[in-house]
C-alpha cells in the first residue's frame, strides 16, 4: 500500500507545482464555458437549455489536457522502467495515477463547475445535477483516458493520437452524463434512469482502464 | 544467491543483439559487462531487469527470495535518472524508497538522509532536481540503490558523468554491496575500481557462438 500511497502523493505534488496540469484544466474550462455566451448570444433560454451539455463537453476536454503526458514523462525519464521493476501490481499503480489525475484535475472542475454555470442561466437546482453528474461521470473520463494515455507512451507527439482513440469512448458517458444532468430540470424521463447507467459506465470503466491499460504499458515497454 | 543464464538470447527490433550468452554471477561477485557500442550491453542488463522479453535460453536465480521475481530483487541504473524535476532532491528520493521499499515511510524518511550525506548531496536536499547538474542527479539515482536493500545491482555506465571523487566513492559503496553479500552486473567502458571483478566480453558473441563467458581475471 505504501507504494500506491508514493505514487498518488508524487503525481499530485508535480501536478500542483509549478508546470503541472491541474491549473491548466481549470482555466481551460473556465474559457470554454466562457466563450460560449459570446458565441451565441444573449439568449437565456437557449443557454439554458444547452448549458449543461456545454460544461459536460468542457469537463471533457479539459480532463484530456493533461492526460497525454500521464505515463509519457515517466518513460522519457526511465520512471516506467523502475516502476515496471517494483513489487506494487502495475494495475494498481495505473489505477493509483488515474486517481491522483482525477483529484487535480478532475475534481477543481466539479468545483468550478456551478460558479461556471452562472455564466450559461443554470440555476441551483440544475447546477446541483450537473455537480452530481460531473462527479460520478468524470472518474470515467480519466480511467478510459488512461487506456489511450498508455497506448500514446511512446509516441513523441501523442496528444492528437490521445484525443482520437479516447473521444470515441467516451461518448456513451457524454450521452448518459448530459441526459442525466437535463432530466433533472427538463425531463422527460426521471433523473435515476439515465443517472443509474452513467454509475455502471463508471464502475465498468474503473475495472477496465487499469487493466487495458497496464496491458498496453507492459507491451509498449518490451 | 546465484544468478546463472543458460544460452540466454535476446532479439529487439527485428535483429539478433546477442544469442548463447551463458554466465553466472554469485554473491559478492562483480561482472563487468564490455563491449563496443551496440554489443548488447545495455539490452543485457535490461533482459535481466525484466524490461525486455527473453528471446531464448534461460536465467535463473539461485537463493533469493522465491516469492518475487529477479526484477524485484534487482535495482537497475539506467541512462536516465528517473527524477521529477518540480519535485526536490529529498522529495524524489523519498518517493522512490516509498515505492520501491517494504519499510513504513517514517523509517524510510531516516535513510533517505543519510544516503544524500552518503552520496554527497545532504546541503542540496530542499533544492528542485531540475537544477541539479548531470553528475548530481547521477548520484541522486545512487542513492536509490542505498535507501532501498536489494541483492541485485544492474548498473549500466555507472561512472558516465561523475568525476573522479563520486567515481571513488562508487567504488567503496559496490565494495560495501559485495561484502553484504550483493552481486552486482556492470555495463562499462572504464574500470570500476574494483580490485576482483570479471569481465563478460559481448564483442564475440554473435561471431562464434555459441561462446560461454570466461572468467577475465
Amino acid at each position: 500500500m505504501s507504494a500506491l500511497a508514493a505514487i498518488l502523493v508524487r503525481d499530485m505534488r508535480i501536478a500542483i507545482r509549478v508546470g503541472g496540469g491541474a491549473l491548466m484544466g481549470v482555466l481551460f474550462f473556465l474559457v470554454v464555458v466562457t466563450l460560449v455566451p459570446f458565441a451565441l448570444g444573449p439568449d437565456l433560454p437557449l443557454l439554458k437549455r444547452i448549458g449543461p451539455a456545454i460544461l459536460w463537453l468542457a469537463a471533457l476536454l479539459a480532463s484530456l489536457l493533461a492526460l497525454d503526458r500521464l505515463f509519457a514523462t515517466d518513460h522519457e525519464d526511465g520512471s516506467l522502467d523502475l516502476i515496471l521493476m517494483g513489487r506494487a501490481p502495475l494495475e494498481l499503480v495505473v489505477a493509483a495515477k488515474g486517481l491522483a489525475h482525477w483529484l487535480t484535475t478532475g475534481l477543481p472542475l466539479i468545483i468550478a463547475a456551478p460558479l461556471v454555470g452562472l455564466l450559461l442561466n443554470l440555476d441551483a437546482a440544475a447546477g446541483a445535477a450537473l455537480v452530481v453528474t460531473l462527479l460520478v461521470g468524470t472518474p470515467a473520463l480519466t480511467f478510459i483516458g488512461l487506456i489511450g494515455a498508455a497506448i500514446a507512451v511512446t509516441l513523441r507527439r501523442g496528444g492528437l493520437l490521445l484525443a482520437v482513440i479516447v473521444l470515441p469512448l467516451t461518448v456513451p458517458v457524454l450521452i448518459f452524463g448530459v441526459a442525466a444532468a437535463n432530466a433533472a430540470t427538463v425531463g422527460p424521463v426521471p433523473f435515476g434512469t439515465p443517472f443509474t447507467i452513467l454509475c455502471a459506465l463508471t464502475l465498468a470503466s474503473l475495472v477496465v482502464g487499469p487493466f487495458a491499460a497496464a496491458a498496453a504499458l507492459r507491451q509498449e515497454m518490451e | 544467491m546465484r544468478l546463472s543464464t543458460v544460452d540466454l538470447a535476446c532479439h529487439r527490433g527485428g535483429r539478433d543483439v546477442f544469442a548463447a550468452l551463458s554466465f553466472a554471477v554469485a554473491s559478492g561477485e562483480v561482472l563487468a559487462v564490455t563491449g563496443r557500442n551496440g554489443a548488447g550491453k545495455s539490452s543485457l542488463l535490461r533482459t535481466i531487469a525484466g524490461l525486455v522479453r527473453i528471446a531464448g535460453g534461460k536465467l535463473t536465480l539461485e537463493g533469493g527470495d522465491p516469492e518475487l521475481t529477479i526484477a524485484e530483487q534487482a535495482h537497475y541504473l539506467g541512462h536516465q535518472d528517473a527524477l521529477k524535476p518540480a519535485l526536490s532532491v529529498a522529495e524524489n528520493l523519498k518517493f522512490w524508497a516509498g515505492f520501491l521499499g517494504s519499510e513504513p515511510a517514517d523509517t524510510a524518511s531516516a535513510d533517505t538522509g543519510s544516503a544524500l550525506a552518503t552520496v554527497g548531496l545532504a546541503e542540496l536536499a530542499e533544492l528542485p532536481a531540475a537544477y541539479l547538474s548531470a553528475g548530481q542527479r547521477r548520484r541522486l539515482s545512487i542513492a536509490r540503490l542505498l535507501v532501498v536493500k536489494r541483492p541485485i545491482w544492474l548498473l549500466d555506465e555507472p561512472t558516465s558523468t561523475l568525476d573522479a571523487a563520486s567515481q571513488d566513492r562508487l567504488a567503496g559503496l559496490m565494495r560495501a554491496h559485495l561484502t553484504e553479500g550483493g552481486m552486482i552486473l556492470a555495463a562499462t567502458h572504464s574500470a570500476l575500481g574494483l580490485p576482483a571483478s570479471r569481465e563478460l566480453r559481448l564483442d564475440d558473441i554473435r561471431a562464434t557462438a555459441p561462446a560461454t563467458a570466461e572468467a577475465a581475471s
